[in-house]
Parts: structure tokens; C-alpha cells; sequence
């Protein structure tokens, strides 16, 4: 599957200043794991040694946050757009 | 003259210079304003902070400001009410309500942690400040920065309650309405902080915003004669004030401005959206997110950024945390109005009735200090419990009608049956 992801700007000089980048994966895992082939060090910015995704950092499919789907084992499909967003939360 | 020292990640203990950023470079944790307590110790007195004017700035030391505010000035030092009425219905002996649904100037404790982003924004260089809100946090923003003749952008969903938009859009800033929820709007706002160059309140100027939040549990402290209360229940939304609270508690332990005596902290979130009393329960610090479904609109943040410090914060105080039915809250408001004659919104009814609940208990013990947070205005809300509110009688303007009516209705309150039928 290829995917879009939008890279937040603390990631973007993992990938030359690119905002959205092109991937293939059939997972978040595999997804994560591609990104960090091509632009190594992007991993362990999102996932913590064990693997899992950082505490901070929030992962989402076409607008769904991946941890109301199957966390890193949520499939993706082509066009889909995946989003890394650093956790903020909001006044209301 | 200030006391700050840079930023630090809360996570990773990285160190920042003071900007306009509130995350992690390395591992997206929060940013943290640090400061110089030995220096603060040798300053601070309490006698200092007295003789200042009653709002916000007297904390100044223990606050990350480096100039003389200009906005603010009227805002925090709001009433610690002893709440006599209100215990002897709890059955407790020492009860307050903190109100800030009474702040300067848009009714509520948002004012704190605005005033000083603001602040923070004009020393910073910006021109432009804004917020990602639905309510209180807009109406803060616009206030504030129409007082500071700032040029102002609110982003909200497009789906929001015209009285919202109204409470906003009354100070003239620019309103943008984003096709969405307000985790999509907030998602944006971080884009345009960073493509714009513009202050977001509570995004790239946030370590400055939550230090705001600090001044609610200051006032407490003083007003209580520079004493720690024994229980605080606060209401837990995206997870600003709480930890902020303990904070600031454990601040003014260490610059010796009060004793440290235990203070237990509890975190009342409403049984639709609760993921953070959840996690206490589940005795776990990993927040799991819920879809909101409550009317307590403004603590319905279904995955709060720091909720983790919330958890942590309540452990450490040995405090617990509990959550409320709809039903619950709206007796909550009731109760506080028809007892101390405060008029709270829901996340304030969240607090009170929360609290009952923990008295209940016994978690709370019935003869220690308490103190009940609130945080926003009734007035703001009151389509929530409008239908909780009977009509009226309608006599004509005679004293024989009035008489008939006085007489008929003796104790109990005079309601017009037809018009509730």
C-alpha cells in the first residue's frame, strides 16, 4: 500500500524539510519501520526502545487516532493519509 | 526582576533557551519553565506578595515573566468562599469554594493561564495572538487581546453553539470555523503556529500558559492564612491545572511561604469523559482515550495531553479521583446555587458533586479542609439547565391575586402548573 504521511516540523530534518512524504506499508508498524529506511533516525523519534509509540506522540489514520483502531497493527490501505502529530491538548 | 532559567523537557530533561516552543525536539515531551528557587527563597516573602495588588502578578517570582504586565491586572485573587451552607448539607466541617467563574474579565480560570501567554507573547515579539477553543479559552483570548490591541484569530469547529461563538466574536477577533472537531482544529493550529509565526496561547507558548494555572493554588494557600488545604478536588479536562496546582502547592513549600503539611488532590471528570479517573482507578499512569459523551462540554477531552500528570500528581498526594452522571452534575450546579449562591457551569457541577461523591465514601474525612474548584461561569452554559428551571406563576398586577397566591402556595415554592404541565 502507499500512503501520504504528514511529518510534524521537529521531524522535518529527517526528511529534507519535506512536510508530507510518500511511503509504502500495509501497517502503522511496517509504515514506521519503511520511514525509517529512508530516513534513518525517524523511528526512534516515534517509538521508544521497546518499540512503542512515544507517550507524546499521537499517530493517526485519515483522522482516526491509531489507538481507537489496532495501535501499530492498524492496516492502511493506498491513499490513505497518516498524520504524526506531537500530543497537544487544548484549553476548551 | 525574574527568577527563570530556561525550559526543560518534562519527559526527557532536555534543556531549552526561553521561545515560543512547548515541545521536545528529541521526544515530543513537554516543555517546562524552570526557575531559581535558592533566589526565589531569598525574595519572596510573604509580606512581599501582600503588599501587592489583589490579582494574578502578585506570584510574580513564580511566574515566567521578565517586564511589568500590562494585561491581567484585574485578573485572579478571586474569592476563597467559606461555604458554611454547602458543609452542613455535605456533612463536613470546613468546606470552601475557590470561584473563578467571577475572574477577570471572561468568567473564568482561563483568564490566569491567558494572561500570562499573553504577556509572554508580547515580550516574545508577536503581533498576532490565537487559540484553538471552543469556549472559555476563546472568550479569554478576544478579551485579553482586545485590551492589549492585539490582533486576535480564534479557530473553532464549525459545529459550535451560536452563545459560544457570540462570547467571542463580541471582542472582534477573526473567527475561523474549521469543517471538523476540535482535535482536527487543534491539529491545524499547530501547522499555521508554525508557518505563521503566530502566538498560540495554548500550543507553541503553552509551558508559559499552564504557569498561569500555578496562581489558583497560590490564592488558595494565602487566602487560607498561607496554609496548605488538607483536600482539593479540581476538575480534570486537558490536564492543565491539576498538576499545576500540586505544583504550585509544593513551590511555595519550597521558597518557605507555607508549611509542608499533606494536601491531598482529587480529580473530578464527569462519567461520559473520564479517561484519566479511569486510569487512577485502573491504577496505571497509561491513559487509554474515550469518545467524549457528556454535557460537561468543557472538560470533554477525550485524550488529554496531560493526563499522565494528572495521574502522577494525584498519586503522589495520595488523593483519588471519581466521576459523575450527567444527572449528578446538574445537581451539583443546583446544589452550589441554592446553598452558596454560586452559579456554575457543568464542570464546576462536576467538582461539587464529585466531591459529595468522595465524602460519601469516606475518602474525604468530614472533619478536615476542603476545597472545591471552580472554574467557569453558569451564566455561559445555561441551555444546560434550562430545563431543570420552572416557569413562573403569572398573576395580574393585583395585591388580592397576589394574596390567593401567597396563601396557597405557603412554604413551597410557587410554580405555575399550567405552564409546566
Amino acid at each position: 500500500m502507499t500512503v501520504q504521511v504528514r511529518i510534524p516540523t521537529p521531524l522535518r530534518k529527517f526528511t529534507d524539510g519535506q512536510d508530507t512524504v510518500e511511503i509504502e506499508g500495509d501497517s502503522i508498524g511496517a509504515i514506521i519501520t519503511n520511514l525509517d529506511g529512508k530516513y534513518p533516525g525517524l523511528k526512534d523519534r516515534i517509538c521508544d526502545d521497546d518499540g512503542t509509540v512515544r507517550r507524546f506522540v499521537n499517530l493517526y489514520v485519515n483522522g482516526d487516532d491509531i489507538r481507537f483502531l489496532d495501535n501499530l497493527t492498524s492496516a492502511v490501505k493506498d491513499g490513505d493519509e497518516i498524520s504524526i502529530v506531537p500530543a497537544i491538548a487544548g484549553g476548551r | 526582576m525574574s527568577f527563570v532559567t530556561g525550559l526543560k523537557c518534562r519527559e526527557c530533561g532536555e534543556s531549552y533557551e526561553i521561545a515560543a516552543i512547548n515541545v521536545c525536539e528529541y521526544c515530543f515531551g513537554p516543555l517546562e519553565v524552570q526557575y531559581d528557587y535558592e533566589a526565589i527563597k531569598g525574595t519572596m516573602t510573604r509580606e512581599l506578595v501582600e503588599s501587592r495588588p489583589q490579582n494574578l502578578w502578585r506570584y510574580r517570582e513564580l511566574l515566567p515573566i521578565e517586564t511589568e504586565p500590562t494585561i491581567g491586572l484585574y485578573s485572579g485573587y478571586t474569592p476563597l468562599v467559606k461555604a458554611d451552607r454547602l458543609a452542613a448539607e455535605l456533612g463536613v466541617e470546613e468546606l470552601y469554594v475557590k470561584d473563578d467563574s467571577v475572574n477577570h474579565p471572561s468568567f473564568s480560570y482561563k483568564d490566569r493561564v491567558v494572561s500570562v501567554a499573553i504577556t509572554k507573547a508580547i515580550e516574545l515579539g508577536f503581533e498576532t495572538v490565537s487559540c484553538a477553543s471552543t469556549g472559555n479559552l476563546a472568550n479569554s483570548v478576544s478579551a485579553h487581546a482586545a485590551r492589549a490591541g492585539l490582533r486576535c484569530f480564534i479557530f473553532i469547529p464549525d459545529n459550535l453553539e451560536q452563545g459560544k461563538v457570540i462570547g467571542s466574536g463580541i471582542y472582534k477577533p477573526t473567527t475561523v470555523a474549521i469543517s471538523g472537531n476540535y482535535d482536527d482544529v487543534n491539529r491545524l493550529c499547530t501547522e499555521i503556529a508554525d508557518k505563521y509565526k503566530w502566538a498560540f496561547v495554548n500550543i507553541n507558548l503553552r509551558p508559559f500558559y499552564t504557569e498561569g494555572a500555578k496562581t489558583y493554588g497560590f490564592e488558595v494557600a494565602e487566602q487560607l492564612g498561607w496554609k496548605l488545604p488538607q483536600h482539593i478536588v479540581v476538575p480534570t479536562a486537558g490536564g492543565t491545572i491539576l498538576p499545576k496546582v500540586a505544583k504550585a502547592f509544593e513551590e511555595l513549600v519550597d521558597v518557605g511561604l507555607v508549611e509542608d503539611t499533606p494536601s491531598k488532590i482529587y480529580s473530578a471528570q464527569a462519567g461520559g469523559c473520564a479517561p484519566v479517573v479511569n486510569a487512577i482507578h485502573r491504577k496505571s499512569d497509561l491513559i487509554e482515550p474515550v469518545k467524549p459523551h457528556t454535557i460537561a462540554k468543557s472538560i470533554a477531552i477525550g485524550n488529554p495531553a496531560d493526563g499522565y500528570y494528572v495521574v502522577k500528581a494525584v498519586e503522589k498526594s495520595g488523593g483519588w479521583g471519581e466521576a459523575v452522571t450527567d444527572e449528578e452534575i446538574i445537581e451539583g450546579i443546583h446544589l452550589l446555587a441554592c446553598t452558596e449562591g454560586i452559579f456554575t457551569e457543568p464542570a464546576g457541577g462536576t467538582t461539587v458533586a464529585v466531591t459529595k461523591k468522595l465524602i460519601e465514601q469516606g475518602r474525604i474525612p468530614r472533619d478536615e479542609s476542603i476545597v472545591i474548584s471552580v472554574t467557569g461561569n453558569g451564566y455561559k452554559t445555561i441551555e444546560t439547565v434550562a430545563p431543570g428551571i420552572p416557569k413562573p406563576q403569572v398573576i395580574d398586577a393585583r395585591l388580592s391575586e397576589f394574596d390567593e397566591l401567597y396563601a396557597a402556595a405557603g412554604e413551597r415554592p410557587i410554580v405555575d402548573k399550567a405552564a409546566n404541565a
